[in-house]
C-alpha cells in the first residue's frame, strides 16, 4: 500500500465558465496533517469539498483530473458518494449546530447508517466529544438543544460528529475562522492528537495557524498549487518567490 | 433502490398539479366543446338567448358574457383604486404596529367563505343600493362593491410584494433629488412597481370572473342584458351554478360549454398575469432597469421645483 | 406648497382605504357574530337538523365540513409537500420545472366554479362515486395543492444551505438529508399551508355543492354524500329556509375561519413561512 492516503492527479475544478482548480498534483500521507495555505479565491475550499464530493451539490460544475483515496479514484462511475463523505469527513467555516440535542448531533451520521443500539451510540459519542475536547463541558448536557451552545463549542460539536463517523479523512476548511484565541487553541491541539488516527487536510485561517498544526503544506494562488512539501522546508526556504512573498506577508 | 423509488415519488408528486390541469382541460372541453361545435361557436356568444328546455332549445350566452364583463370591471372599478392604496399604505406609509395588523385582516378577508359575503351583499348592500337609487338591488352595483372586496387580498398581497422588490436606490435616489414622499411613491416606486401592480390587477380580474356562489347571492339572476349599473343580470359562473344540479342531455352540455369559455378566458387572465410577474418567461430581456431607469428620468424633479420645498 | 398639499392629500386617501379595508372586515364579522351568536348554543352545536334545517341544530354539518376537510388534506398534503421536496431538492429550474410551476399557478387562478364542474363530470359521474365525501375531497385536494406547494416549497427555502452541507457531509443521503433536516426544520411553515388549505377547504361552497353533495346526514364513509356548514348556510340563506339557523350557522362558519386564521398567524410570527395571502 502506497504511502499515500490521497493522491491528487492533475485535478481541475470549473463552476460553470469559472476556473478554480487548475492542474492540481497533491500527495497527502497517511497520518499527518496537510495545509492548504494562500489568498482568498485561490481554490482551497473548492478542493477539499472536491475531495469528498460535496462539490455535487449545489452548483453543477465539471472536473478534470483524478483524487485518489487509498488508490481507489473518488470520481470513478459507480462509486457510492454516501460512502465516500463517510471515509472522508468535512468541517465547515462557520460551526453548524443542527437543530437537534447535542447528542443527536454527535450521533447524526451513524444513525443514517442504521446505528440503533443505545450503548454502542452512547460509546461513541462520548469518544467522539472526548478527541474534540468537548466532552467536559457537555457531559451533563447531552439532551440540551445543540444551538445553545457557543461558536467555539459548536465548532468542536462540528469535529465530533466528524469524529463519530469514524473516518479515515477529515477535511476542515478554515475551522477557526469565527472563533476567539482560546477556542482556536482548544482545536489546534485536538487536531494535534487526532493525526495519529486519521489524516487531516485543513485550510488554516492564516500562515500561522499552518506553522502551529502542519507537517506538510501546500500553497495555492489564483487555482493553482505554487509549491508543496514539509512545513518546516517551506517555510523556510521556500523555494518559488511569490510563496516567500505571501509568507513574509508582503500580499495577501 | 428506495432512494430511486422515493425520488421517482416525488417526481409523479410534483407532475400531479400540471397532470391536473390538463385533465380538468380535457375533462370540461370533452364535455362541452360538441355543443358549441353544434350550435356554432358564433350563434354561442353571441345569441342573447338562453332557452336550455324549450321545443326549440336556444343556447346563447351573450348575456351572461355581457354580465361577466360588466361585474369584473365593476369590479376593478372598486377593488383596484382600494387594493393600490392598501398596498402602497402597507409597504411606504405604515407604522408598523398598524401593518401588522393589517396582514392578518387581509388574510381574514381572504379567507371569509364566498357565501359570507354574498350574504352581506344579499342583506346588508342590496337595501341599500335599492332605497338609494332604486332598482331591484340585486344589481351589478352590489355584486361589484362586494367582489371588489373580495379581490382586494389578491391584489394587496401581489401589488405590495412588488413594492417592496423596488431597489432602496430607487427610493433614496428620488429623494434626494428634493422629491417629496408622495412624489417619491407615484413617480418612482409605482412606475417600477407596475409590471406586479398589473399582474394584480388581471389577477383581480380573474377572481372577479371566477366567483359563483356570491355573485348568485346578489346579482338577482335575471338572464338579461344589464342596461344600467342597477339592472339585476347573470354571469357566466352564477348561471352555471344555478342550473347544473338539475341539468340534463343538452342542457347540462351547454353549462359545460359555459366552462369552456369561462375557462379559455381564466387561462388567458392568467397566462397575461404569469408574464407580468416573469414567472413565466416567454421571452428573455434585460430590459427592465433598462425602462425603469427611462421613468426615472423622464419623471425626474424639475431643478426649478427642486428649489421651493 | 403645492406638492406638500397634494401630499397631504394622497396621504389621507391612503390612509383612509387602510382603515376602510379594517372597518370592511369588522362590518363583516360583527353583523354576522351579532346576529348570529345568540342563536348558537350546545343543542345547535350538537343536535341534528329537523325539517331542512328549520329547526334543531348542524351536527351534520359541522361533522361533514371537517370530515371533507381532513380528507381532501389526507390527499393533498403527501402530494403537495412531495411536490415541494421534489422542486427544491431534487431538481435544478429547467423546463420541466417551468412547465411543473405553469400547472401550479395555473392551478390556483382555476375559479372553484370550474374544478366543481370537473368535480362532476370525472370524479362523481365518470368514476362513479357519486356525491361523496371522496368525490368531494378529490376535488378539493386538487384545488388546495397551490397553497400546499407554495408554502412548503418556501417554508423548505427558508431551510439554510448550511444544514444540508451539513448532513450530505456526514454521508446523508438526499431522502435521509431531507428527511431529518429539510422537513423537521420547514415543518411550522408547512402546517402553516395545511392550516390555510383546511380553512379554503371550510369556505368552500362552488366546488363542494356539485361534488359532496347537499344531503343532510352524518356521513357515515367515504362514499357517504355529505353537506358542509358552507353549503349549509348557503341554502339556508337562498332558498329562505330560516334566517336565524342561517345567521347561527354564518357565527359557527365565521368562527371557524377565525380559529384557523388565528392558529396560522401564531405560527407565522413564530418564525415561519409567510402565508399565501392570495
Ligand atoms: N459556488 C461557486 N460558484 C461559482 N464560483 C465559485 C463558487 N465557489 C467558488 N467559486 C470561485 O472559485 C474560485 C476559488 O474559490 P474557493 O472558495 O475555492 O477559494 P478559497 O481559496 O477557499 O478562498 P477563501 O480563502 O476566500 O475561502 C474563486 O474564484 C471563486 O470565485
Ligand atoms: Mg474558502
Amino acid at each position: 500500500m502506497s504511502d499515500f492516503k490521497i493522491q491528487i492527479e492533475r485535478f481541475g475544478y470549473a463552476y460553470g465558465n469559472e476556473t478554480a482548480l487548475r492542474n492540481i498534483t497533491l500527495n497527502v500521507r497517511r497520518n499527518s496533517i496537510l495545509a492548504i495555505f494562500g489568498p482568498a479565491r485561490g481554490g482551497k475550499t473548492t478542493l477539499l469539498r472536491s475531495i469528498n464530493r460535496l462539490t455535487d451539490i449545489g452548483e453543477p460544475g465539471t472536473h478534470s483530473g483524478r483524487i485518489l483515496l487509498d488508490g481507489q479514484d473518488i470520481y470513478a462511475p459507480g462509486l457510492d458518494v454516501a460512502s465516500l463523505r463517510r471515509r472522508v469527513g468535512m468541517v465547515f467555516a462557520l460551526p453548524v449546530a443542527l437543530p437537534m440535542s447535542i447528542l443527536d448531533n454527535v450521533a447524526y451520521g451513524q444513525r443514517l447508517r442504521g446505528v440503533r443500539s443505545p450503548s454502542r451510540i452512547q460509546d461513541l459519542v462520548q469518544q467522539s466529544l472526548e478527541a474534540a475536547a468537548l466532552w467536559d463541558e457537555v457531559r451533563d448536557r447531552l439532551d440540551a438543544p445543540a444551538t445553545s451552545l457557543s461558536g467555539g463549542q459548536q465548532q468542536r460539536l462540528s469535529i465530533a460528529r466528524v469524529l463519530a463517523l469514524e473516518p479515515e479523512v477529515i477535511l476542515l476548511d478554515e475551522p477557526t475562522a469565527a472563533l476567539d484565541p482560546i477556542s482556536t487553541a482548544k482545536i489546534e491541539e485536538a487536531l494535534v492528537t487526532l493525526k495519529r488516527q486519521y489524516t487531516i487536510i485543513i485550510a488554516p485561517h492564516n500562515v500561522q495557524q499552518a506553522g502551529r498544526v502542519a507537517d506538510d503544506t501546500a500553497f495555492f494562488l489564483m487555482g493553482e498549487c505554487i509549491e508543496a512539501g514539509p512545513a518546516s522546508q517551506l517555510f523556510t526556504v521556500p523555494r518559488d518567490q511569490r510563496t516567500e512573498d505571501y509568507i513574509t506577508g508582503r500580499f495577501g | 433502490m428506495k432512494e430511486r423509488l422515493i425520488g421517482f415519488l416525488l417526481f409523479m408528486s410534483a407532475l400531479v398539479s400540471i397532470a391536473s390541469l390538463a385533465v380538468i382541460t380535457f375533462f370540461i372541453f370533452e364535455a362541452g366543446l360538441p355543443l358549441i361545435f353544434r350550435v356554432g361557436i358564433g350563434n354561442f356568444l353571441q345569441n342573447s338567448i338562453w332557452q336550455p328546455s324549450g321545443k326549440t332549445p336556444q343556447f346563447g350566452i351573450a348575456a351572461m358574457i355581457l354580465g361577466s364583463v360588466w361585474v369584473t370591471l365593476g369590479a376593478i372599478m372598486i377593488g383596484v383604486p382600494l387594493g393600490l392604496a392598501v398596498a402602497i399604505f402597507s409597504a411606504e406609509l405604515a407604522p408598523p404596529w398598524l401593518a401588522a395588523v393589517i396582514r392578518p385582516v387581509l388574510q381574514l378577508l381572504a379567507g371569509i367563505p364566498s357565501v359570507i359575503y354574498g350574504f352581506i351583499g344579499l342583506t346588508i348592500l342590496a337595501p341599500v343600493v335599492r332605497a338609494a337609487f332604486g332598482g331591484p338591488g340585486l344589481s351589478v352595483v352590489t355584486a361589484a362593491l362586494i367582489l371588489g372586496i373580495m379581490i382586494l387580498p389578491s391584489i394587496v398581497s401581489i401589488s405590495e410584494d412588488a413594492l417592496r422588490a423596488v431597489p432602496r436606490a430607487y427610493r433614496d435616489g428620488a429623494l434626494a433629488v428634493g422629491a417629496t414622499q408622495w412624489q417619491t411613491i407615484w413617480r418612482v416606486l409605482v412606475p417600477a412597481a407596475r409590471s406586479g401592480i398589473v399582474a394584480s390587477i388581471i389577477l383581480g380580474m380573474g377572481r372577479a370572473l371566477g366567483e359563483t356562489m356570491a355573485v348568485i347571492m346578489m346579482l338577482g339572476n335575471a338572464l338579461q342584458v344589464p342596461r344600467s349599473p342597477l339592472d339585476s343580470a347573470t354571469t357566466l359562473t352564477s348561471n352555471i351554478g344555478l342550473e347544473l344540479a338539475y341539468a340534463s342531455g343538452q342542457h347540462r352540455e351547454a353549462l359545460f360549454a359555459t366552462g369552456v369559455v369561462l375557462f379559455v378566458l381564466i387561462m388567458i387572465l392568467n397566462l397575461l398575469a404569469n408574464v407580468f410577474t416573469g414567472r413565466l418567461v416567454l421571452w428573455r430581456s434585460r430590459a427592465p432597469s433598462l425602462s425603469t431607469m427611462r421613468t426615472l428620468w423622464r419623471n425626474r424633479v424639475p431643478a426649478s421645483d427642486r428649489r421651493s420645498s | 406648497m403645492n406638492r406638500q398639499l397634494s401630499q397631504r392629500f394622497a396621504f389621507g386617501l391612503l390612509w383612509s382605504a387602510a382603515s376602510a379595508t379594517i372597518i370592511i372586515l369588522a362590518i363583516i364579522v360583527m353583523f354576522i357574530m351579532v346576529q348570529g351568536l345568540p342563536y348558537v348554543n350546545l343543542a345547535f352545536l350538537t343536535g341534528g337538523p329537523i325539517a331542512q334545517g328549520r329547526e334543531g341544530g348542524i351536527l351534520p354539518a359541522i361533522l361533514g365540513t371537517f370530515a371533507l376537510g381532513a380528507l381532501s388534506l389526507i390527499i393533498a398534503v403527501p402530494l403537495g409537500v412531495g411536490a415541494a421536496v421534489f422542486l427544491t431538492e431534487y431538481t435544478r429550474p429547467s423546463p420541466l420545472t417551468t412547465i411543473m410551476r405553469f400547472g401550479t399557478d395555473s392551478l390556483a387562478g382555476v375559479p372553484s366554479i370550474i374544478f366543481g364542474l370537473f368535480g362532476f363530470i370525472f370524479f362523481v359521474t365518470r368514476l362513479n362515486l357519486g356525491w361523496s365525501l371522496l368525490a368531494g375531497g378529490l376535488t378539493i385536494a386538487l384545488m388546495v395543492l397551490p397553497t400546499l406547494i407554495r408554502t412548503a416549497e418556501e417554508a423548505i427555502r427558508a431551510v439554510p444551505v448550511a444544514y444540508r452541507e451539513v448532513s450530505y457531509g456526514l454521508g446523508a443521503s438526499r431522502w435521509q438529508m431531507v428527511r431529518t433536516v429539510v422537513l423537521p426544520n420547514a415543518l411550522p411553515g408547512i402546517v402553516t399551508g395545511i392550516i390555510l388549505s383546511f380553512g379554503r377547504a371550510v369556505g368552500e361552497t362552488a366546488a363542494v355543492i356539485f361534488t359532496a353533495g347537499t344531503a343532510l346526514n352524518i356521513p357515515t364513509s367515504v362514499l357517504s354524500p355529505t353537506r358542509t356548514m358552507a353549503v349549509h348556510f348557503y341554502i339556508l340563506a337562498v332558498e329562505g329556509i330560516s334566517l336565524p339557523k342561517a345567521y347561527a350557522t354564518g357565527a359557527v362558519l365565521i368562527a371557524t375561519i377565525l380559529v384557523i386564521n388565528v392558529v396560522a398567524n401564531l405560527l407565522i410570527t413564530r418564525g415561519v413561512a409567510r402565508a399565501v395571502r392570495r
